[in-house]
């Protein structure tokens, strides 16, 4: 059973620039931060190296992070600029029982990471997930677009920190 | 009504308006479209089961709305599901019957306050019978819904159309 | 000009031009067990292609439990996988647990191990009994809600609901056992166990059933790893693994049970009629959890534990739980307020029914409906 620091160190060795840093210390998870336009090398090692083997990613999912500077808006709500949107990725192995935390940042006005559907199928749906919620947008996926909201929805991300609801939905009203 | 074996006095001849046999007819036999949502679905099946028996009132599940009387709307309407649910209205032929049920297609229940995607209400897209209140409403309380219904099916006249 | 399929019946067609059908299993469908739209792409009755069109449920679960405080989070934790909803808000009070690392009480531990057992059951027998019903059996479906009354009296004498309790806390539980809980659930206990063998008589064993279910939609067990599948869907491809004894949480290892696996008995390794049998021996190892714990069960106060206000430091956690349908995982991040920043929910028949199009691929237009009732899906808990 590895720990953290040690995959940190595995992964340092290997890929070097594209790990960031360790986040240690925080309750209840160490994470490992990593370069979000690296993210399927890293990933590709980690399934298929005999020591680490994860062969399942148990969760992907997209976070708003709300760092940025929040500016006021005329109708006196108020939108967030700058600042980042964070992927963070759960994987497990089956056969030798350990687990890793990974996380991604990718600045708001424009996230782009690297899709990692082709290495483990689950996070097929997830990432699709996540583009739908948050707007990320992952490079090289075999089908990128809308799984939980109606496929011509126009207002936006719903599940980031300053989404405005829409007044009417093909005429529908949609606030209560 | 009662049993009607027991109605006639002489030789099976019953007099009555047309308006009686009609609405008697039709309520007794109401064919609902097989749709559930959500979780009021699972209450709809149990209802249906044998404890709280749905047939003895002579509502039978129907796969098609073509072939249906009313719709049982149970579950939350969400955006993209309220237009086929109107859909499926459309199809059913006249007359046919809306009971709302839960408070998620009543007014949008627990997710009225940041369901950006819920539909606040399925009478926003359909016009609703019967709203049976509950999170999801106990069998009892849905057979309640349909007594009501029917009550208000026995009241309706042929020649007056009702709103 | 032949085609395989997988069920080696071999098709010719002859030299004629044809086309491609698409046909549209849509939201409204007496078998998809919910609002799931699946297109189908045809060759005649073969299948190519199947694309999941989900979303028709979805309740913006996450954005709620941004705006409520964490106890106001669990009645909507409930109203996901309904049919397991004490399994829900179980997984969700262990994660703020571990969070505030506060430590409940024996009894509160076990209690909710028995909740959760009867609501497996419970859930399986929604499950068998609709499987029954869309094969085109409908005496199964009867018999199981006839026993799964029961079970949800039992429910209704603790908390005062049947379907969604909004009874484990984080910290505790609302409400203490019923003095009569004890006595009447051993009754269901020996009520129950002879019922699966008459479930087995019915169903398991009939021809027709075994004609219909077996060599279907055979999922080979890395393909299965590689999908996330997890629950009976990956046991029924012969890998042994139960997150109550692979990574136990609460007390569940103190208990004796068995975990059973698909062997291929009347066809291969992986096909729906081994889903759906580890689902019924499921049950039987539920019934042998339940009596252990019965017997086990202390003393004590079921509140003593519950915090006043739910402040949890900064962090995040992502524990998973065993739902009946697979593996449920919650991921919170605590940015210190008294609302949860981010909660993540990773729901079992979300990344479950990712396989579908590998599995349906080369069958014909009846198995489908074979197929996803093994799979076991609930839709409010595929869209949240």
């Amino acid at each position: 059973m590895k720990t953290a620091e040690e995959f940190f160190n595995i992964l340092k060795q290997k890929f070097g620039d594209s790990i960031i840093e360790l986040k240690s210390g925080v309750p209840l998870e160490s994470f490992i931060i990593i370069d979000p336009l690296k993210i399927d090398e890293v990933c590709l090692f980690l399934r298929d190296d005999s020591e680490l083997k994860f062969d399942n990613c148990m969760n992907l999912s997209g976070v708003d992070d709300a760092n940025g500077k929040k500016e006021a808006q005329a109708d006196g709500s108020s939108t967030i600029v700058g600042g980042t949107i964070s992927v963070i990725y759960h994987l497990e192995s089956v056969y030798l029982k350990h687990k890793v935390t990974l996380k991604v940042s990718a600045p708001r006005e424009n996230p782009q990471v690297k899709s990692v559907a082709a290495i483990w199928r689950s996070a097929d749906w997830h990432e699709r997930e996540a583009y739908d919620l948050f707007g990320i947008n992952f490079i090289n996926h075999p089908d990128l677009r809308r799984i939980l909201m109606p496929y011509d929805w126009e207002a936006g991300y719903p599940l980031r920190k300053d989404y405005k609801n829409p007044e009417f939905y093909q005429g529908m009203k949609v606030p209560y | 009504m009662g049993l009607l074996d027991k109605q006639f006095a002489d030789d099976n001849i019953v007099i009555t308006t047309v308006d009686d046999l009609l609405n008697w007819a039709r309520l007794s036999s109401l064919w609902q479209v097989g749709f559930g949502l959500a979780c009021c679905a699972i209450e709809m099946m149990a209802t249906s089961a044998s404890h709280y028996d749905f047939d003895r009132f002579g509502v039978i599940p129907r796969p098609s709305p073509r072939q249906s009387d009313v719709i049982i709307i149970s579950g939350t309407v969400t955006l993209k599901m309220a237009l086929r649910v109107k859909r499926l209205y459309e199809q059913m032929p006249d007359p046919k019957y809306v009971i709302s049920m839960g408070s998620c297609s009543n007014c949008g229940g627990p997710y009225w306050e940041h369901g950006y995607h819920v539909l606040k209400g399925v009478d926003r897209v359909v016009p609703v019978d019967v709203y049976v209140p509950g999170c999801p409403p106990r069998p009892e309380a849905l057979l309640e819904g349909l007594m009501k219904l029917q009550e208000k099916i026995r009241n309706e006249s042929s020649v007056k159309k009702s709103a | 000009m032949s085609f395989e399929t997988k069920k080696n019946i071999t098709v010719y067609k002859p030299a004629v031009k044809t086309e491609e059908m698409i046909l549209n299993m849509g939201p409204q469908h007496p078998s998809t067990h919910g609002v799931l739209r699946l297109e189908l792409q045809l060759e005649g009755e073969i299948i190519t292609k199947v694309i999941p069109h989900i979303g028709y449920l979805h309740r913006c679960f996450e954005k709620h439990a941004e705006a409520m405080t964490y106890p106001q989070v669990i009645p909507y934790t409930d109203r996901m996988d309904y049919l397991a909803s004490m399994g829900n808000e179980f997984g969700y009070a262990v994660a703020v647990e571990k969070l505030l690392n506060i430590q409940v009480p024996e009894r509160v531990e076990y209690i909710r191990v028995i909740m959760a057992e009867l609501q497996r059951i419970a859930s399986h027998l929604v499950a068998l009994g609709t499987y029954g019903a869309d094969i085109g059996a409908m005496t199964p479906f009867l018999f199981c809600f006839r026993d799964r009354e029961k079970i949800l009296s039992l429910f209704e004498m603790t908390c005062g609901a049947r379907l969604l309790y909004n009874y484990i806390w984080v910290g505790g539980l609302s409400h203490d056992l019923h003095p009569d809980f004890v006595r009447q659930t051993r009754d269901f206990v020996t009520y129950f166990k002879p019922k699966i063998k008459e479930l087995n008589d019915l169903l398991t064993y009939n021809k027709i059933f075994i004609d219909r279910t077996s060599n279907v939609g055979i999922l080979p067990l890395d393909t299965a790893i590689n999908f996330g599948i997890s629950g009976p869907m990956l046991r029924g491809s012969g890998l042994k693994w139960d997150l109550r004894k692979d990574d136990p949480y609460s007390v569940y290892h103190k208990f004796d049970f068995d975990i059973p696996v698909g062997e291929g008995k009347v066809g291969t390794v992986g096909d729906c009629w081994d889903r759906y049998y580890v689902r019924v021996l499921e049950m039987g190892e539920s019934l042998k959890i339940i009596e252990q714990a019965l017997d086990q069960l202390p003393e004590g106060d079921v509140s003593s534990a519950i915090p006043k206000r739910i402040k949890p430091p900064v962090g995040q956690v992502y524990t998973r739980v065993e739902n009946p349908r697979g593996e449920l995982g919650y991921f919170i991040i605590s940015d210190g307020s008294v609302n949860p920043f981010r909660v993540k929910v990773r729901a079992p028949s979300f990344v479950n029914l990712g396989v579908m199009d590998v599995l349906c691929r080369g069958h014909m237009v009846a198995d489908i409906i074979a197929i996803l009732g093994s799979v076991d899906i609930v839709l409010g808990e595929v869209d949240r």
